[in-house]
């Protein structure tokens, strides 16, 4: 088995104490006689639902962690048949349809799923269920029991799940960050399998195919808006990109300030609505950058006051084009607010300190920081060793210490791809600028008219 | 009539007769169901006031679909659940059909007072659309609930058949909301009745079946489950709205960000201000003039906001920006421009087509959508935002000069009609 041979030793001790676990379970229920007295077509339908649910996994927005409803049955088979139909049923998983998926771990899958939902089905019974078809009359006894069971169910399935990936050195392809709202919808689904045993009374296992019908309409709406995000994540940035063709030496600034930001955020534990706002600020935050007439941008040396007047302006700018769209209204503020400085004299506003929007305190670490780390008409790119140096020698003048310290963080720990090298720009293409109102440390220089 | 009299027709007009007419059906309908069962009083009010929270719930988490369609599935659902409800445990469900009506409507009115009350005003038809489909159900299904009930009754009583007039009468009643919403879409976009049918068929059809089984589901639930049917049965549904209510706002942001994103050429001088959304209102409402249904609908809108977006490629900015007055090649350089930058998005290539072959003459027969492009293109250049009727005239006429060699007729026919049209409101 070349999977476990890649697998340390706790990882593969550990899958075959699990395993191990759910053969004794199966053993000792044969030689205890269990099995006979189990309502075998209840079985069976309840197997095949749980199959079928187990090979469509509901996608949710938690990344790469592939929510399946298919413990519904299982919770459903905990009321229906008792603990050990309902590990029997757990243990169907083994034969879910996941092409490439190794014996080894279809077992594992098999095993843990069989462990909770033995594990359940005690739980349910010690805590006064019946195992039968439920009537009318016993309904209401039953939801303290089965709340019981499934309280019992969802955290073990993770904690056994999540052991595995951490004893195998995975463990940060789960991100634990979206925990909350995956238990949430776990236990949402917890009530499809109270839904299923509640209904065998009256239609038996047609119950499970009315259940499943909104399900996975459910599951398309989900797939539909999931496609809508690829698709809508892809035509924000190329739109942005385009904005940029206009400057050679720009392009991809605002992909990079966007996974930038997004860092910083994720880094002082954003929600992922909040995280997924500043990105698209991030993406946005220079688009009124076009308002600001070429012949300015092109300049060489220093600015008057009334072309300075332009650059300030651009924040503003961005903010009306932008404005339309339903984002969270902190999206905006990052971009009206980026330019801002802690000490109080950066545009468009002269916010100083924590007046200034967080979104803007870190899209303006970001920012500076991808103007540092890119290639410039006038200079090359700096490392990131100089840029992270000369944002904590502005962290409190000009940038907010907390995001620095932030970004730092982040980037010791996942570090940043540099940018391709840019050639220089051939003759004929888009014009140049040489100036980058962005970079910390090229101050445009503004002249008094006076 | 005193000119402090227009605004209020004015708004009234919004609502066309069709609209107003299923309105006032409904209205009616709702005060005769809350009257009657005043007068006769409610009947087991406890299982009244379930589904009546429910359906104010489902009211309460209301969503719009793409289309500036109001949906409200979980109190659609529950208003089929009560209108199916056979027995509650093993007490018999004895309400009337009116009093369905009138719990409908008390609920629904529950359901949209916070609404209300923040300034989010309903879609009125929307809402009478649910409340009459609603009842149209209970006065076919009720009064046959009694011997519905009696054969699931006793020692060899079954479900099954039962099930089927459940499924049978919610299909029927699905189709008749989907033709009804046809019907009234058909007016209010002036859309053709068919195109408009299947539109509509294809945003119903998911939500509806869940809603149809859910409906279903609760009824069947109620009998084993007593009133708890209620608090579990809303979980399963509520999945389903999640995902909804999320494709639904990224269709949404979507739309907004490509509309605001198409402004960044007339920001930057290149094109005049408004053109682009000027050109994809025009170009959408010819494109439904011509019969194309929603999906290419939303690729034309697309296409027509971001038409002119190869100009940011472009070295120095287009005199206004009219891309009717520069020569063909520069015109064709700044198409295939920006079909490179959406084609950028790996998802938007047939929109990419569309922007690429938007200044191909007629006579090279370039897609539907790039011809309607074409021609408002050109309209809009001349016209611009003024609203001047003899400019209209004479840009017309210009257009029609151009027949056959760079316009499509049909396009051009029905781009005057929908000048016409507009000149006229």
């Amino acid at each position: 088995m070349a999977v476990l041979r890649g697998l340390p030793w706790p990882a593969k001790a550990y899958l075959v104490v699990v395993i191990g676990a759910a053969a004794g379970l199966f053993g000792h229920s044969v030689a205890g006689g269990r099995l006979a007295p189990l309502d075998w077509p209840t079985l069976l339908v309840l197997a095949l639902l749980f199959l079928v649910c187990e090979s469509m996994p509901t996608l949710l927005s938690v990344k790469r962690a592939a929510v399946s409803v298919s413990f519904s049955a299982a919770l459903a088979a905990v009321v229906l048949v008792g603990p050990e139909g309902a590990a029997l049923v757990g243990m169907t998983a083994a034969l879910s349809v996941h092409p490439g998926l190794p014996p080894v771990k279809r077992l594992f899958n098999g095993a843990q799923f069989a462990v909770c939902g033995y594990v359940a089905g005690m739980v349910y019974q010690h805590l006064g269920g019946k195992t039968d078809v439920p009537d009318i009359a016993g309904f209401n006894d039953l939801i303290l029991p089965y709340a019981g069971a499934a309280a019992v169910f969802v955290p073990l399935n993770f904690i056994l799940i999540a052991f595995i990936l951490i004893l195998s050195g995975q463990a940060d392809q789960v991100p634990l960050r979206g925990l909350a709202q995956f238990l949430v919808s776990y236990l949402g689904y917890a009530t499809f399998g109270l839904l299923i045993a509640g209904l065998w009374a009256t239609v038996n296992s047609i119950s499970a195919v009315l259940v499943l019908i909104p399900l996975f309409v459910a599951r398309w709406g989900f797939g539909q808006y999931l496609a809508q995000q690829r698709s809508y994540d892809a035509t924000i940035a190329a739109l942005c990109q385009a904005v940029e063709t206009k400057d050679y030496y720009t392009r991809g600034h605002c992909t990079r300030v966007s996974l930038a930001s997004g860092m910083i955020a994720e880094e002082i534990g954003m929600g992922p609505e909040r995280l997924r706002a500043i990105r698209y600020a991030g993406m946005l935050h220079d688009v009124g950058k076009l308002g600001v007439p070429t012949k300015v941008l092109q300049k060489e040396g220093p600015l008057t006051e009334e072309e300075f007047a332009a650059i300030q302006l651009h924040p503003m700018r961005g903010l009306e084009i932008v404005r339309g769209i339903d984002f969270l209204d902190e999206a905006f503020a990052g971009i009206m607010h980026h330019h801002e400085r802690q000490d109080g004299k950066g545009y468009p506003m002269g916010l100083a300190g924590d007046e200034i929007p967080e979104f803007a305190r870190i899209i303006a670490v970001a920012d500076a920081f991808d103007a540092m780390t890119s290639d410039r008409s006038y200079r090359n790119a700096r490392s990131v060793e100089i840029a992270t140096a000369e944002l904590r020698k502005g962290a409190g003048t000009q940038f907010d210490p907390v995001m620095v310290g932030a970004f730092v963080k982040a980037l010791d720990r996942d570090g940043w791809q540099p940018t391709r090298k840019v050639t220089p720009p051939p003759e004929d293409a888009a014009e140049t600028t040489t100036k980058d109102h962005d970079d910390p440390t090229m101050p445009i220089q503004v002249v008094s008219e006076r | 009539m005193s000119s402090t009299v227009v605004p209020t027709t004015r708004a009234f007009q919004r609502l066309d007769s069709g609209q107003l007419l299923l309105i006032s059906v409904a209205g009616l309908l709702a005060v005769a169901g809350v009257v009657h069962t005043a007068a006769v009083g409610l009947v087991q009010p406890e299982f009244a006031i379930g589904f009546g929270a429910l359906i104010a719930a489902g009211e309460l988490a209301r969503l719009t679909m793409p289309g500036n369609r109001e949906v409200a599935p979980i109190g659609a659902a529950a208003a089929l659940g009560y209108t199916l409800l056979l027995d509650v445990g093993t007490t018999e469900a004895l309400h009337s059909p009116l009093q369905v009506v009138a719990v409908m409507a008390v609920g629904m009115a529950a359901g949209v007072l916070p609404h209300l009350a923040v300034g989010r005003p309903p879609q009125l038809d929307a809402m009478a659309r649910r409340l009459l489909t609603g009842a149209l159900l209970a006065f076919a299904y009720r009064p046959l609930a009694d011997s519905l009930h009696g054969m699931t009754r006793g020692p060899d009583g079954s479900w099954t058949s039962v099930l089927g007039v459940m499924a049978l009468l919610v299909m029927v009643t699905l189709t008749l909301d989907v033709l009804l919403a046809a019907v009234l879409r058909a007016e209010q976009v002036r859309a053709a009745f068919g195109v408009a049918l299947r539109d509509e068929v294809r945003m119903a059809a998911p939500l509806g079946v869940a809603v149809g089984s859910s409906g279903i589901l609760l009824a069947l639930a109620s009998h084993s489950m007593d009133m708890a049917a209620l608090l579990v049965f809303a979980a399963p549904l509520l999945v389903t709205q999640v995902a909804f209510r999320k494709y639904a706002g990224i269709r949404a942001t979507y739309l907004q960000t490509v509309r605001a994103l198409s402004q960044v050429t007339e920001v930057a001088g290149y094109v005049e201000p408004g053109h682009s959304r000027r050109v994809s209102r025009l170009s959408v409402a010819v494109g439904r003039e011509l019969g194309m249904a929603e999906p290419e609908l939303l690729e034309l809108e697309y296409a027509a906001l971001m038409h002119d977006i190869g100009q940011l490629s472009l070295r120095d900015p287009i005199p206004g920006g009219a891309t009717v007055l520069v020569d063909s090649a520069q015109a064709r350089r700044i198409a295939e421009l920006g079909a490179e930058v959406i084609r950028q998005t790996g998802v938007l290539d047939r929109v990419a087509e569309i922007v690429r072959r938007q200044c191909d003459p007629c006579i090279e027969m370039p897609p539907l959508p790039s011809r309607i492009i074409k021609a408002v293109n050109a309209y809009d250049d001349l016209v611009g935002a003024s609203t001047d009727r003899d400019r209209a005239g004479a840009s017309m006429e210009r257009l029609r000069g151009g027949i056959g060699a760079e316009y499509d007729p049909d396009v051009v026919e029905a781009l005057a009609r929908v000048v016409d049209r507009l000149a006229r409101y």
